[in-house]
């Protein structure tokens, strides 16, 4: 039988209100967010009017928020799980959240009281020339809480940057690479240490990489003479947004790794293959983001061929190393499954389907009919939905969770099902549409688009719904009794 | 069949083949099996599914990248009829609006306030080609018109609270203009 919960994963008082302040505020913004998506997907579909400056108001909320409640609600995963290995601050912890919601704050009124539509992405020079639509304060208010909020991740990735030294002496024997050619492994190195280590390194640097490039903006905005080139702020946008929010999912995979096992009742330690395949995804996150630029055709050639088939080769350690491992420990392991076990292995498979159509649209033939269609969003959404979310999903309840034992609820039976098919099908109208060529961010869509839009729009309505039963389940849990069993034994 | 089509058959099958595999382990779960003997066998098919994944890829590579898919930025296209697009908040201006069939297009494609994307609609709204329009830059792209008939631009990278708006129109048509009349 195998532990569900560790004695050292009990946390003190301090630790605990920090974790729920994270966890409970990923679920409420997921849920206000997800009700400006289906608002969207359904003024597209004409069953609710949405004056297009609104609609892009929510859209550029929709999009800054969904990436940074990703990536913060995924770091409390990253730093539930390294806390265990390696000594981190929770006051550092604390101060990426109090940043957090500083950059939300300074984001939303940007947004909803200075009247800021220009998409998440603020690409060069769109937030400083709205043709009189909002100010260059409101630019400003936006970039300056998309910096206030990447200062508080690179507070964090700095501090477990420095406990990982204090361990394990260096980066690289953290990630593993003594064992890459040689050598007996240590099946007792952690995966969350690997995990954690590759995020440190990419998302640092994306993270800085979106600092240097908000700070040139800024500059910009308020003295124009200074002016930047808007393919290299392009690159370092599209570099940063890339690394971001995966850098979220591999935070994410850290519950799948520590949590799955002790479901399956099966160990899953480091292997020869899975080292390389966070040491190749380390290189691979970092010099793939051109694959966002392929109809940037003045790009070197040689960077958009890398960003075709690094894309491809990216999509092997997920395939062939993450979601195979997953289906190996759970294979014939007797398995039950509850919540925790359900929600993980979805992550899984949201994951890996996630990743085909992302795949094949990075090549470029392809790209030249696909890009800036609702394939893109379709496919992230997949992704995101299917994958990153019900990892999130799957360690609150595990951590809301006392006895191994305990059933599933009412509440969760019905929910699991409805979250699943509703992902599907709101992904699946997204892709559809993509094929259709339906553009993405299109406040106003043509009468032979609209079928996909309603079709989508109550694939959301399910998420949704889903979604606030979870919400409500983990909510009551966190509140309750936060992580506190020693439950034993789900599987045998 | 389009590209699209293409596309959208590969992902649907590659998706379900993935589900498929996640049910079949979900379906045997509940029959519990020594863990050894299950990795033993799971590695070794593995090992054969990362050799078909790295020659599938090796071969997708090789054969929609040895023809460039993207034309020569510094070149010129013999007896191409060119056209300069400027995108602008809100609108598409076009140096030329009726070309012909089987000549390629040589679009040179800027933009002078913000980025835009310039996506070539076809009269079934299927998108055919596209690229950026981007200040300070200019994107040639190249394209033969295989069908007569009216085509649309629509702006593809979002540009503004009337992005939607941004929509122009030109027209093949199957003989050079000027030879009618």
């Amino acid at each position: 039988m195998s532990v569900l919960h560790r004695p050292n994963e009990t946390l003190p008082r301090r630790e605990r209100i920090v974790l729920n302040l994270y966890a409970i505020t990923g679920l409420v913004v997921l849920i206000l967010m997800m009700l400006g998506g289906a608002a969207m997907r359904m003024a597209q579909g004409t069953w609710i009017e949405l004056p297009p400056d609104l609609f892009y108001q929510i859209m550029t909320a929709h999009g800054a928020a969904m990436v940074g409640i990703a990536g913060l609600t995924s770091s409390a995963v990253m730093w539930y799980f390294l806390r265990q290995y390696v000594r981190l601050s929770t006051g550092i912890f604390l101060a990426n959240y109090l940043l957090f919601m500083l950059g939300a704050v300074l984001i939303l009124g940007s947004i909803f009281i200075l009247h800021y539509g220009g998409a998440w992405t603020f690409l060069y020079p769109l937030p400083v020339k709205s043709n009189g639509m909002w100010s260059v304060n409101a630019a400003a208010g936006y970039m300056l809480g998309l910096i206030a909020i990447g200062v508080g991740f690179l507070l964090f990735y700095l501090d477990a940057t420095l406990a990982i030294l204090r361990v394990y002496g260096n980066l690289g024997r953290a990630l593993g690479l003594q064992w890459l050619f040689s050598g007996d492994i240590d099946k007792s190195h952690p995966p969350t240490v690997v995990a954690s280590t590759m995020v440190i390194i990419a998302n640092s640097l994306g993270t800085l990489c979106g600092a240097v490039v908000l700070v040139l903006c800024l500059v910009n905005a308020y003295v124009p003479a200074f002016e930047l080139n808007a393919l290299l702020t392009k690159n370092m946008i599209y570099f940063f947004g890339h690394v971001f929010i995966n850098a979220s999912i591999y935070m994410g995979v850290i519950a799948v790794y520590e949590l799955l096992p002790r479901y399956s009742g099966r160990p899953w330690g480091v292997s020869r293959p899975f080292l390389w395949a966070w040491a190749a995804s380390t290189v691979m996150v970092i010099i793939v983001y051109p694959h966002h630029l392929l109809m940037d055709f003045v790009m070197p050639p040689w960077m958009l061929v890398m960003g075709q088939i690094i894309s491809f080769t990216s999509g092997l350690p997920v395939l062939a190393v993450t979601a195979y491992g997953a289906l190996t420990n759970v294979h014939r392991s007797g398995i039950r499954w509850t919540m925790p076990a359900k929600l993980l292995l979805l992550s899984m498979f949201g994951w890996a389907a996630g990743v085909i159509p992302a795949i094949i649209d990075a090549v470029i033939s392809v790209n030249s009919v696909m890009h800036n269609t609702l394939w893109v969003p379709g496919h992230f959404h997949f992704y995101l939905l299917l994958g990153l979310w019900p990892m999130l999903f799957g360690f609150m309840y595990h951590v809301i969770r006392v006895r191994a034992d305990e059933p599933d609820s009412a509440v969760d039976r019905v929910g699991f099902p409805v979250y699943l098919v509703g992902g599907l099908v709101f992904a699946g109208m997204l892709l559809a549409a993509g094929q259709a060529s339906v553009p993405r961010r299109w406040a106003v869509h043509l009468p032979e688009w609209l079928p996909y839009a309603p079709a989508a729009s109550i694939g959301a309505v399910m998420l949704i719904l889903a979604t606030i039963l979870f919400a409500l389940r983990i909510g009551n849990g966190l509140l309750r009794a936060p992580g506190v069993g020693n439950a034993v034994g789900a599987a045998h | 069949m389009t590209t699209q089509d293409v596309v959208w058959r590969i992902t649907l099958i590659a998706i379900l083949l993935i589900a498929a595999a996640f049910l079949y382990v979900v379906a045997r779960s509940g029959v519990p099996a020594e863990y050894k003997e299950v990795q033993k066998k799971a590695y070794g098919i593995r090992r054969w599914f990362f050799w078909v994944l790295v020659l599938l890829g090796i071969g997708t590579a090789y054969a929609t990248l040895v023809r460039f898919p993207i034309p020569d930025q510094h070149g010129g296209s013999a007896g191409a009829q060119v056209v300069n697009a400027v995108g602008r908040q809100w609108s598409w201006e076009l140096s030329a609006d009726r070309f012909t069939v089987g000549v390629p297009v040589e679009f040179r494609v800027t933009a002078s306030d913000v980025n835009h994307g310039f996506g070539i609609y076809d009269r079934r709204n299927r998108l055919i080609a596209q690229t950026q329009a981007m200040p300070g830059f200019t994107n040639r792209l190249v394209h033969t018109f295989a069908e007569s008939g009216k085509y649309r631009v629509l702006c593809l990278e979002y540009c503004g609270l009337v992005h939607h708006n941004m929509v122009t129109e030109f027209e093949v048509t199957a003989v050079p203009q000027g030879a009618k009349s």
